[in-house]
């Protein structure tokens, strides 16, 4: 971090500061959360069951799979739990994080105007959607921002023949942003976008979109959950945080994450071994 | 321009140039100027001015506008650095210690965004006293102790001149420098604060004091500095100024005529 | 159009019904961005002051420092921060990161700049009016500080308006240092951002509306002080 020397001022003055005290928690933890699990409401339904049963407070910091991943990588966390599992086991074999569990699933969807210019309701084929919807020239607005919902989009695309980053800026726009900012964008320009489906049920400003493109395997969409690893991040509160993985890969947790619902639907179906 | 001040120099005072008349203590309320001057740019605004100045009384600077009557005092207090030439008091260059033995009153009263109470109590405290009744004595000796409580300024103008006198007071300068500080007041302010003036002369407080009132001059100085363009034209008693001027710019100022 | 009545309708009914959530997140914000004016005003004023009152070589470069310095996008602010007390950053050791001390470093680094510049420029000022006498006083530069501060300090008062105007309305900075976290350190900003991401626009509008009274609430709060001080001449 070369940046760190050119801001040492500051530091006099955070350290000051700092003197004052931070908030602690007696016993709490801090999980490094990807946004749909946070967004989709998952959390205000589990994590008080878990509270209640532990005693143990859970703070969440809800951002995009690549960002949390750094923040735990920075030992900023105590448990990790986001949707990209390739980028989920290297965590762990870099040392990072202890063990990698699959905790849940759902899958992604691609929405878009009920007009649907480029044709793709009722197909099955997630590539050869994404095809069509590039050469009739409708807007696609992806994330753009690394998070676990974009990782996944990249890998549809490079199953493709096109190159969406050939259209950047023109029907290829990435916004950079999370999930529910990139639907807002899709929902103010009439693009396309994919998106996990919790988040979509749960937004609340779909406008007249629907889903277009549903049910292919390549659209599954894992969750993991890691404890950050206390050998690498001392500051990580091992015994807490461990209490949480085991909780939510238990028969209790999943049972709790399969009974949250949101207007009648399912949104994570727990899949723990 | 007439060349008698240096003759003039020496008619009120035993403590010459040459220092051979000086007291065995110098007098810090003394002071001399050598050679000052002050140039702007390339604007002279004070030349050449050499004077020495009795530790007693009240000395007056008069001349027309734009003589240089409040730049000279400025230089003699050290609110400006002369350009060459300097100020010695009692014998000594100016300093800190030297400046706590003044105080200046401004031409536009300097009143702080306080109470008139806080107001003193301001100029005490920079000499590191906090002492209520030697406020209330200072407000009282200036007719203010009936407005301690109100905020200063809400005063009338003549009001505010009092409160920087009693601040000026405050800190028991053996120097007091007055820059017209009665220019644009009422009759009845300008009584009271000459009144104050004389008490403060009475009581051995040397003052320097710039006007343009020839009136003022009449009751208050005991000698006259008269400058005109940044020179030092004569320097003499009060009366013998008033009747007999030496210089033409003398005459022509006493007798209301523009000075050339 | 319709967000508008909607979420004017959702503003006052959470207002009216004292929302627990809602009180806590403006609780937050007026701790978090009250506190920061303070420090700010702590460290800012007096290097105002001394910046006003001294002219030394290089002035007019520290002067165009502060003015770019109060343009500091919050993000960058928050980003620095985050280097900083991150576990794996200099000061990790503290354990602030994701904490109101966090939040409040963030904004106090924000908004400093801004109470240096315009202060600098109300003392300097006054310092016109001022220098002479205090010259003539022999006073220390601390005690003309301290002085000008002092009697500056109903204009001042606007000076820490703005800052606190930009402290409670910044999100950038909040979100990365605090990490919005429910009951922790979410604050009106990352509650507003995040109830837009949920696609909840009337929600959020409707937070932006309650932030909006506040602010209002605090500058007629300032507005009648100052009112007072012109009464007795003292602004």
């Amino acid at each position: 971090m070369t940046f760190k020397t050119r801001i040492l001022a500051t530091t006099a003055i955070v350290a000051g500061i700092a003197a004052s005290g931070g908030v602690a928690q007696e016993q709490s933890i801090l999980v490094q959360s990807t946004t749909s699990t946070a967004n989709s409401g998952l959390y205000d339904h589990l994590l008080p069951i878990f509270t209640q049963e532990s005693g143990i407070a859970v703070n969440v910091v809800a951002v995009g799979t690549g960002q949390a991943i750094k923040n735990a990588a920075n030992c900023d966390g105590d448990v990790l739990l986001v949707h990209a599992k390739a980028a989920e086991e290297k965590f762990v074999a870099d040392g990072y994080g202890v063990e990698r569990f699959d905790l849940m699933y759902n899958d992604f969807v691609i929405v878009g105007p009920d007009e649907d210019p480029a044709g793709v309701t009722g197909m099955k084929d997630a590539q050869a959607s994404l095809e069509k919807i590039a050469a009739s020239g409708a807007v696609f607005a992806s994330r753009g921002d690394d998070s676990g919902t974009h990782k996944k989009e990249m890998s549809l695309w490079a199953a493709t023949s096109v190159d969406p980053a050939s259209g950047s800026g023109a029907w290829y726009r990435e916004t950079g942003s999370g999930m529910g900012a990139t639907l807002n964008v899709a929902v103010g320009m009439d693009a396309y976008a994919m998106t996990d489906r919790a988040t979509w049920i749960s937004f609340e400003n779909k406008s007249d979109f629907e889903i277009h493109v549903e049910g292919d395997e390549d659209l599954f969409n894992q969750y993991g959950v890691i404890l950050v690893n206390p050998a690498k991040c001392e500051n990580v509160n091992a015994e807490a945080g461990q209490t949480f993985v085991d909780w939510v890969i238990s028969d209790a947790g999943q049972a709790a994450i399969a009974s949250y619902d949101l207007n009648g639907q399912q949104l994570f179906f727990p899949n723990a071994d | 321009m007439p060349m008698r001040d240096v003759a003039l120099n020496t008619v009120m005072t035993g403590n010459g140039a040459d220092g051979t008349a000086l007291p065995m203590v110098p007098d810090i309320r003394a002071v001399t100027t050598s050679d000052l001057c002050l140039t702007i740019g390339d604007k002279p605004l004070i030349r050449d001015v050499s004077l020495s100045l009795s530790p007693d009384g009240i000395t007056m600077i008069m001349g027309p506008n734009g003589a240089g009557k409040s730049l000279l005092l400025r230089l003699i207090h050290g609110l400006l650095p002369p350009s060459s030439g300097g100020v010695l008091w009692g014998g000594q260059t100016l300093s800190d210690d030297l400046r706590r033995a003044q105080s200046m009153v401004f031409q536009k009263p300097v009143v702080l965004r306080r109470s008139v109470a806080a107001n003193v109590e301001f100029a005490l405290k920079a000499r590191g006293v906090r002492d209520a009744a030697r406020r209330d004595a200072l407000l009282d000796h200036v007719g203010l102790l009936d407005h301690a409580r109100q905020p200063a300024r809400l005063l009338s103008g003549g009001e505010q001149q009092r409160l920087s006198l009693a601040r000026a007071l405050a800190t028991a300068p053996k120097v007091m420098l007055m820059d017209e500080p009665t220019a644009s007041l009422d009759p009845a302010s300008v009584l009271k604060i000459e009144e104050i003036v004389l008490e403060a002369r009475a009581n051995g407080t040397k003052i320097i004091f710039v006007t343009h009132d020839l009136g003022q001059a009449g009751r208050l100085a005991d000698d006259i500095i008269f400058m005109n363009q940044g020179r030092l034209h004569e320097y003499g008693p009060s009366d013998l100024f008033l009747s007999r001027p030496e210089t033409q710019a003398a005459r022509d100022f006493l007798q209301g005529r523009i000075v050339a | 159009m319709q967000d508008f009545g909607e979420a004017f309708r959702l503003a006052v009914s959470l207002v009216l019904s004292g929302d627990a959530d809602l009180v806590e997140i403006v609780a937050l914000s007026l701790k978090v961005s009250l506190t920061a004016i303070g420090l700010a005003c702590v460290i800012g004023l007096p290097l105002g002051a001394i910046v006003a009152i001294t002219r030394f070589p290089g002035r007019n470069a520290v002067l165009i420092l502060f003015n770019a310095l109060m343009g500091l996008p919050p993000v960058v602010v928050g980003l620095i921060v985050y280097l900083h007390l991150s576990r794996a950053g200099p000061l990790g050791f503290l354990g602030l990161l994701y904490t109101p001390t966090a939040m409040i470093i963030a904004q106090t680094i924000l908004i400093t700049p801004i109470v240096m510049a315009l202060s600098r420029q109300v003392l300097e000022d006054l310092n016109a009016e001022y220098a002479e006498q205090f010259r003539s006083l022999v006073l220390s530069r601390w005690q003309q500080v301290r002085a000008l501060i002092w009697d500056a300090r109903f204009s001042l008062m606007t000076v820490a308006l703005a800052g606190f105007g930009r402290a409670v309305a910044e999100v950038g900075a909040v979100m990365i240092v605090g990490g919005n976290i429910d009951h922790l350190t979410r604050v009106m900003t990352t509650a507003i951002a995040l109830e837009t991401s949920k696609g909840d626009l009337s929600l959020a509008l409707a937070l932006g509306m309650v932030l909006m009274v506040i602010a209002l609430g605090v500058n007629a709060m300032v507005q009648s002080l100052r009112m007072t001080a012109v009464r007795h001449a003292y602004a």
